[in-house]
């Protein structure tokens, strides 16, 4: 579904991603683990396009994304939370939804605000509430289901257990398997090794801006010495 | 009593077109953040389309029906511009958008003297609400009891179009954070285009409805452009309520103004902005800017190195031949030069705070002529002898700088660039409206140099020594420590405060010292022209200086003296042909879409992208 060729990415003169390669399949939770500055992120914003790669090339279902305006990226199908969330702070939590609202795709589960207050329910309560008066977890929740206003077909989350108490994560964790049964592909970067394996299918581990380990978390266990040196536990 | 109502209501009607101008100006800044200095343009292409409509289309369903046509075609025309000229610009460096919207200024003034010639229309009366009505005895005109009625209507009307529809929620949520918006799908292109569209519109629609009040003439653009941005910085960037409690304010101070101390109409404005934003910073309903709160846009800059051998044996090389100029050319190309240089320096002060120190003043003019009226005042009450009089316009200056400043430092980005707008024009209308003092529009005339001095060739060295001094001096200050806490000041203000640097201070006196240079390069201008007159310290006059600066390239040191002496060429040439204006918005435009660095960054990148390719050349 989602296709990674060769991207090297830069912030000015930075050389953050070095030739990056890797693939989703549809129907697939993978997460990207790493430490921090490995370039988790910046492969996020290179496929969305909000920081389009130098060079290699990034296909959506065989559609070339390199080059394409992010809010066509969008449309393609391709959801985008970010890592600091980007709540729009003065704008309540429905008005925060309908930003993000679409039309429905062929091929993508379909959200309404009902379906997604059902998923977080705490986001149900606060509907009338502004993004800035929640906390960081309403914030994640209300980022997530923002983007899933959109129904999109390959949901990139950045980071979603960031900064937030445990009881959400686990709720957090609850909530993207239920996405994964909807149908949804998941590429989720993180460094909670323990949240991604209880969400994921497959790992994917950077460093420097390249791939060092793509493969099951059977496979990685096997590998101490490759989740020891890459991953901060 | 009766009357004071009357005069209320004289005010609150004035507040009409006043609020659309204003309500315009800020959605369109808070969304694209673009400062449209065209607003007031695009108000007075209302008043003219208006009255033409309202000749052709008959009686009363005629006269609103082209004032909602007018809006129409407007909104037309400024979407037009957002397309074709500021959409190509969005990513240049912030606030560079303004030269393209002083472009399109200059285009507008041509075409509208064009189409519609240099005579002031008076605008027709409306159909049915010819007379007034008595309100305790006092007459009301009938038409300002429908302005009164109306603007309310078109505040909630707005208010619903952003608070209810997706349209509104979509620009709100843009103002925030426009990247994340169209990282959910939306297309911001079209939503720019569609809110500079409908924020010129309004503009468009306050043009139209002001004529039965007044008319249209081609000054319209300038004249309102000053209140509006007061309007909008006093009720908050990018709040509707705000604008409208701002517009009610200030329209309601000047029918008081106007009946009880005619002479202060023009500085009563102003004087409330500065009491407002001192109070409260952000305007009354505005919030606090939080500069890059997402990330910079475009590449980080890259640091400014003095020149190499080349870049000084090039400047040694053109000073020598400033210097030797008087030995072969023409008298009127050393008014030129004189000319250039004075503009140069003056520009090169307005370049140091703004590249260097990170502060876009919008008011500069402020210092250039209140260092020319500073030696001038002296000159013409004192009989000061030229020699200590010329010393005072820098002093003076500077002194105005710092007090200047002292007000406008606590501000940042778009704050500080509007409270130094307020300031300037605040000086300016003491110049203008205090005739006693300055004489008006009248100028201060016979202000010659010394005998010494006098006669093009002494003049001509005088100017060279003292303006390529002063540029000298402010590249060798960006150079020294001084320098280095400035610009640190500039690209983190809490990184350069951890480490010890007073950021508020230094800019402080980074200000006073650019406004001294401005003041030197003002009392050289006096003494050249042997006259001052308010235009010196007009809108305008500021505006200059930051083309030029944004022309030649405000991350570059060059940038300000190439800028100058561009635009003093370009200006000589095309002011000779009718349409001057035309041809030179189109050239600024052209520059700004072109050469988005400016002419010293554009022709730099060129320079280096050749130099790299003889080096790979070899290989």
């Amino acid at each position: 579904m989602l296709e990674i060729s060769e991207i090297h990415s830069f912030y000015g003169k930075a050389h953050i991603l070095g030739g990056l390669s890797f693939s989703v399949a549809r129907g697939e939770v993978v997460a990207l683990l790493g430490r921090n500055g490995a370039g988790k992120s910046t492969t996020m914003k290179s496929v969305m396009q909000l920081l389009p790669p130098r060079s290699g090339s990034v296909t959506f279902e065989g559609h070339e994304l390199v080059g394409l305006p992010a809010y066509r990226v969008a449309k393609a199908g391709i959801g985008y939370v970010p890592e600091d969330r980007r709540v729009f702070s003065d704008l309540t939590v429905l008005e925060n939804l309908e930003v993000g609202r679409q039309p429905q795709r062929e091929g993508a589960p379909h959200w309404t605000v009902e379906q997604l207050f059902e998923l977080f329910p705490n986001l149900a309560e606060r509907r009338h509430n502004r993004g800035k008066h929640m906390s960081g977890g309403e914030q994640q929740m209300l980022t997530i289901a923002r983007t899933l206003m959109g129904n999109p077909a390959l949901l990139l989350l950045d980071e979603p257990s960031e900064g937030i108490a445990p009881v959400i994560v686990e709720q957090m964790a609850r909530s993207i398997l239920r996405l994964k049964a909807e149908g949804l592909t998941v590429l989720i970067s993180e460094q909670n090794l323990h949240f991604a394996r209880a969400v994921a299918d497959r790992a994917i581990i950077l460093e420097s801006g390249r791939k060092t380990f793509d493969g099951s978390f059977e496979a990685l266990e096997k590998q101490p010495e490759i989740r020891d040196a890459y991953l901060s536990l | 009593m009766a009357f004071y109502l009357a005069l209320f209501l004289t005010g609150l009607a004035n507040a009409a077109a006043l609020f659309l101008v204003a309500s315009g100006l800020s959605l369109i800044f808070g969304v694209t953040r673009i400062v449209n200095f065209a607003h007031g343009s695009l108000y007075m292409l209302g008043a003219f389309i208006g009255v033409t409509l309202m000749q052709v289309l008959p009686g009363a369903v005629g006269f609103w029906g082209a004032i909602l046509l007018t809006g129409l075609a407007v909104g037309v025309i400024g979407a037009l511009v957002e397309i074709v000229v500021l959409r190509r610009i969005y990513r240049a460096p912030e606030l560079f958008q303004l030269v393209a919207t002083f472009g399109v200024i200059l285009v507008i003034q041509d075409l509208a003297l064009m189409i519609w010639g240099a005579e002031d229309r008076l605008g027709p009366r409306a159909p049915g609400l010819r007379g007034v009505w008595r309100i305790f005895g006092e007459p009301v005109p009938k038409y300002d009891i429908v302005l009164i009625a109306i603007t309310p209507v078109i505040l909630l009307a707005l208010w619903y179009l952003i608070t209810r529809t997706r349209l509104g929620i979509l620009v709100r949520a843009a103002t925030q954070d426009r990247e994340m918006v169209g990282a959910l799908g939306v297309n911001q292109a079209w939503l720019f285009t569609g809110v500079f569209a409908l924020g010129s519109a309004l503009a468009g629609w306050g043009g139209a409805l002001q004529l039965p009040k007044g008319g249209a003439d081609l000054l319209m653009d300038f004249n309102i452009i000053g209140t509006v941005f007061v309007v909008v910085v006093i009720g908050g960037m990018g709040s509707l309520p705000g604008a409208f409690i701002a517009a009610v304010l200030i329209s309601v101070l000047n029918a008081f103004g106007v009946a009880f101390l005619p002479q202060s109409t023009l500085v009563l404005m102003f004087v409330v902005m500065a009491a407002v934003l001192i109070v409260r910073p952000y305007g009354l309903l505005g919030r606090e800017e939080v500069a890059g709160e997402h990330g910079q846009v475009g590449a980080p800059e890259s640091p400014i190195r003095p020149y190499g051998p080349r870049g000084i044996v090039l400047t040694a090389f053109l000073l020598a031949l400033l210097a030797s100029l008087p030995g072969f050319a023409e008298p009127f190309v050393l008014t030129l030069v004189i000319d250039i240089v004075v503009f140069a320096l003056f520009a090169a002060s307005l370049h140091f705070i703004l590249g260097t120190g990170g502060m876009v003043s919008f008011g500069h003019a402020a210092f250039f002529g209140g260092g020319a009226y500073a030696a001038a005042l002296l000159v013409f009450h004192t009989d000061t002898p030229m020699e200590l009089a010329f010393l005072f316009a820098p002093l003076a200056a500077g002194l105005l700088a710092l007090a200047i400043g002292w007000f406008c430092i606590r501000l940042s980005g778009v704050y500080f660039a509007m409270l130094t707008l307020a300031f300037s024009q605040l000086v300016w209308s003491l110049a203008f409206q205090w005739r006693s003092l300055t004489r008006g529009d009248d100028g201060l005339i016979n202000i010659w140099p010394a005998d010494w001095l006098n006669g093009p060739l002494p003049y001509y060295y005088f100017t060279l020594i003292l303006g390529v001094g002063g540029i000298l001096t402010l590249r060798h200050i960006i150079h020294s420590p001084f320098g280095y806490a400035l610009r640190a000041g500039r690209d983190s203000p809490r990184q350069a405060e951890a480490m010890g640097i007073d950021v508020k201070r230094v800019q402080l006196v980074a200000f006073a010292l650019a406004g001294m240079m401005a003041g030197l390069a003002g009392g050289l201008f006096v003494f050249s022209k042997g006259s001052v007159f308010p235009t010196e310290l007009e809108i305008a006059k500021s505006f200059d200086a930051l083309i030029v600066v944004f022309l030649g390239g405000v991350k570059t040191l060059a940038g300000g003296v190439v800028g100058a002496s561009f635009l003093t060429s370009v200006e000589h040439w095309l002011t000779r042909l009718e349409y001057w204006r035309l041809l030179l918005g189109l050239v600024i435009i052209a520059v700004v879409i072109l050469m988005p660095e400016g002419i010293v960054g554009t022709l730099r990148r060129q320079a280096l992208r050749l130099r790299r390719a003889d080096e790979e050349a070899p290989r």
